[in-house]
């Protein structure tokens, strides 16, 4: 498609009329004169792809093709819907109903029965668990009810790869506002005023960042986009640069012209490979229309950006590190001072924000600092996106305003623990964060929250445990990661975090000394102490928190040799029930060492000289006749 | 890609993946005088890995010449970021992800079956250079956990049995 430039806000303004209406039959209240009469919305996030969302879309057209439907109903791949557990999802609209779980071979009855006969496909409807109730639209089921979307705006409503729906979803608007409205001083102080903190994990006040990039005189600055999503289990940053690119495009647009630079990186991990696809779309587009290069909306005002890839390191999410990697260097930490906002790229003043604390920022200028502000806590204003995992039974990423409590988002929207097992705990802020305990689910999130119970708000990934994890084991896990992903630069990180990991195995393998809990608090909280960069500082944080809520499980596994989570394989053993075991062999035969003897419908034994404790008979069993101690 | 006709031989094959990627460096346009060079240097990695399959000595040293920098400023920041391989890999590469949400869902348990299925460890190539395994940090489709890609194809919500599923669909296509 030809996109024409638009050169003065007037004209911006003349597009979005003229495009409004593409998303008349997507949004209550829409302009009514579509080309189309129905649409259908097909999930194109990473997940729902891996599920063949794209066949999903190629054979809806097909069928559409068949029934001479091509030119009145239009297939549309958005960003992603949030609801991933139940992906890949259809929405058809306008009618508004949510198709859940779908496969490429439903297509057909989609088209046939939705589209032609206008009668639902009652078996991909949402159902919900508890009530046994079909829903039909998003908005009444229990995972969307309690969410507010600012960030996420735009995810599964526009096409993240036409820019002609994003200026039709006020896009643009808030740049062309800032370019004619206001100065730089003007636009930092409507940042400070909102309270917008940043949403990587810092929580530091996205203004006063701004400001200190500004006063900074230099004929060169630079804006950074941080899209090095590296906590694992966090993917909101990657949803909403494929759900909706050009809002983190326009925002970044704003910071350049706030703070006084004309150039901004975008620094993405290389594992995001249709976000930056995405991204080069975007950025083509953008250019084409003329809201990136020179004299943007013909006011002087000049700002482009460019794409610059990661390359697996953790570490390059902390801001000197990842200033490194721009650079073509090591990902190496530097001291602080001087800040990036004095010498970041090429020693340049430079400012480092990342991608959801952007995508809140063109509602902020649109309706205002006051508004936002209204939302969230006296210090945690706004909504956060928090990607809920784990042990949950609606898996996905949801959007609240701060101040919800962890059972609303764990419980009402999460929809509780998966399997009716029972709640451990819930981990937040990844490597650097910790364990949260069902004492403290009813606090409200807040940055101050989460850290004063021990956590962190970290970028917002929650991982939900239930009772058969081993909280021991999750704190290794977590120190393996940090093991991997430390630079070496510092000793107390590369060392240290070596000689935890060791302790915490000892514990594992049931051969910790009894001082063993002493010794891993003083070193942990050496490490925090004496690290360079947050990745050290924070390292022992999931050490520390297990150990300071699950104190028992720790001393059980020195003193009694006992993983009451059934984790630790060398804490655990097998034993058949002789009541329960009626001699079908199937354990026997399975078993690959041959330590399982015992005549055909008699009760067996295991030789636990010679189980290597794998668990294939435990699986194989139909009669739950082995145990676990 | 690299497709060539000179593919027949060996010598022709290099010297077309040399040629493929001198022409992305010179498309860069870079200034070989100047301190920001090296600013290319991770993006210039990638493609010579997507090229290569992995970033042997002699590939280190054309791309540190092609930037006048030190052959050990680019062995240094090969050795520092996990995507870099110096190894070359299976022709079916299975990528294990072991971000937090796969992994208390059982993750390692699946990297286990891989292991004892192909008889090598995570980070390993299979003799015949077939298969290799490698241990990734969250692919961010957590909603799928526990999550393995193939090559560019990911599958999710695994147990243990599908691994030889998996890969019995590689092993025909390999001996095809």
């Amino acid at each position: 498609m030809k996109l024409e430039r638009i050169n003065t806000p007037k004209e911006l303004l003349e597009r979005y009329k003229a495009y409004s209406c593409m998303l008349g039959l997507r949004v209550d209240g829409g302009a009514k004169n579509t080309a189309f009469e129905r649409e259908i919305l097909v999930c194109g996030g990473t997940g729902c792809v891996s599920s063949d969302s794209s066949i999903i879309v190629d054979n809806l057209n097909e069928e559409l093709a068949k029934h001479g439907l091509s030119g009145k109903i239009q297939v549309i791949k958005t960003g992603c819907f949030g609801f991933c557990e139940k992906g890949p999802i259809v929405l058809v609209q306008p009618d508004n109903v949510f198709y859940t779980m779908v496969k490429p071979s439903d297509a057909a009855e989609i088209v046939e029965s939705h589209i032609v006969n206008g009668k639902r496909v009652e078996r991909l409807l949402y159902e919900e668990p508890s009530m046994k109730q079909k829903i039909e639209k998003s908005k009444d089921m229990p995972f969307y009810k309690k969410q507010m979307r600012i960030a996420l705006r735009n995810c599964g409503i526009i096409n993240p790869e036409n820019i002609m729906e994003y200026i039709a979803a006020d896009g643009y608007q808030a740049l062309s506002k800032c370019l004619t409205e206001m100065d730089g001083d003007a636009v930092i102080n409507h940042m400070k005023q909102s309270g917008l903190r940043g949403r990587g994990g810092g929580g530091f006040p996205t203004g006063v960042k701004w400001e200190a990039a500004k006063k900074f005189r230099s004929p060169e600055k630079f804006i950074i986009c941080n899209a090095d999503e590296g906590d694992p289990g966090a993917f909101m940053d990657r949803s909403i640069l494929e759900g909706d690119p050009c809002s983190v495009l326009e925002s970044m647009t704003i910071a350049g012209y706030a703070v006084g630079a004309d150039i901004g990186y975008i620094y993405i991990r290389a594992e995001y490979p249709l976000a930056i696809h995405r991204l080069q779309v975007a950025i083509a587009q953008s250019r084409e229309i003329g809201m990136l290069g020179k004299n943007i909306l013909g006011s002087g005002f000049n700002f482009d950006i460019e794409l610059k890839f990661g390359a697996g390191a953790f570490v390059c999410g902390e801001e000197t590190a990842l200033i490194r990697s721009i650079e073509g260097k090591r990902g190496e930490p530097t001291t602080k001072p001087p800040f990036p906002a004095e010498s970041g790229v090429w020693e340049k003043p430079t400012c480092v924000n990342n991608v959801e604390t952007y995508a809140n920022i063109p509602p902020i200028i649109l309706k205002g600092a006051q508004w936002y502000s209204s939302i969230g806590t006296e210090k945690s204003k706004g909504t956060k996106v928090f990607a809920l995992a784990g042990k949950i039974n609606n898996v996905g990423l949801v959007e609240v305003p701060m101040g919800t409590t962890l059972r609303e988002i764990i419980y009402d929207i999460g929809g509780g623990i998966r399997g009716g097992k029972e709640f451990k705990s819930v981990q937040t802020g990844g490597p650097s964060g910790g364990c949260i305990t069902k004492e403290n689910l009813d606090t409200p999130i807040t940055y101050e929250n989460l850290t004063a119970i021990g956590s962190m708000m970290g970028s917002g990934g929650m991982i939900v445990m239930d009772e058969t994890d081993c909280m021991v084991n999750v704190a290794k896990f977590y120190l393996e990661f940090t093991l991997d992903e430390s630079c070496g630069k510092c000793t107390p990180c590369r060392v240290g975090n070596k000689r935890l990991h060791e302790m915490l195995t000892s514990i594992t393998e049931g051969k910790a000394e009894p001082n063993t809990m002493e010794k891993l608090e003083a070193l942990a909280n050496t490490i925090k102490k004496t690290s360079l960069c947050g990745l050290g500082q924070t390292s022992p944080n999931p050490v520390l928190s297990t150990m300071r809520f699950f104190r028992d499980e720790y001393l059980d596994h020195i003193n009694n040799h006992k993983c009451t989570a059934g984790v630790c394989k060398n804490l655990m053993s097998y034993h058949i029930i002789e009541d329960k075991c009626v001699g079908c062999t199937a354990c026997a035969r399975n078993c690959p060492v041959g330590c399982i003897t015992g005549k055909v419908k008699q009760p067996h034994t295991i030789d636990q000289e010679k189980c290597i404790k794998c668990g294939a008979c435990y699986q194989k069993c139909k009669f739950s006749a082995i145990e676990i101690r | 890609m690299s497709t060539t006709a000179q593919s027949c031989t060996p010598q022709g094959a290099a010297k077309a993946m040399f040629d493929e990627l001198d022409t992305f460096i010179d498309s860069l346009g870079i200034d070989k005088k100047s301190n920001r060079r090296k600013g290319d240097l991770i993006r210039i990695l990638h493609q010579a890995q997507t090229i290569f399959g992995y970033l042997p000595e002699e590939v280190q040293i054309h791309v540190a010449n092609r930037l006048s920098i030190h052959h050990s400023e680019v062995s240094g920041v090969i050795s520092f970021y996990n995507y870099f391989t110096t190894e070359p890999k299976g022709k079916c590469h299975v990528a294990v992800c072991m971000g937090t949400a796969c992994f208390v869902k059982g993750a390692d348990k699946i990297l286990a079956e891989f292991e004892k299925e192909l008889g090598i460890k995570a980070g390993q190539v299979t003799e015949d250079m077939e298969f290799s395994i490698d241990i990734v940090r969250c692919i961010g489709a957590c909603g799928l956990a526990p999550v393995v890609t193939v090559g560019e194809k990911v599958y999710g919500r695994l147990n243990v049995a599908d691994v030889k599923t998996i890969l019995s669909q590689y092993k025909s296509e390999v001996k095809a």
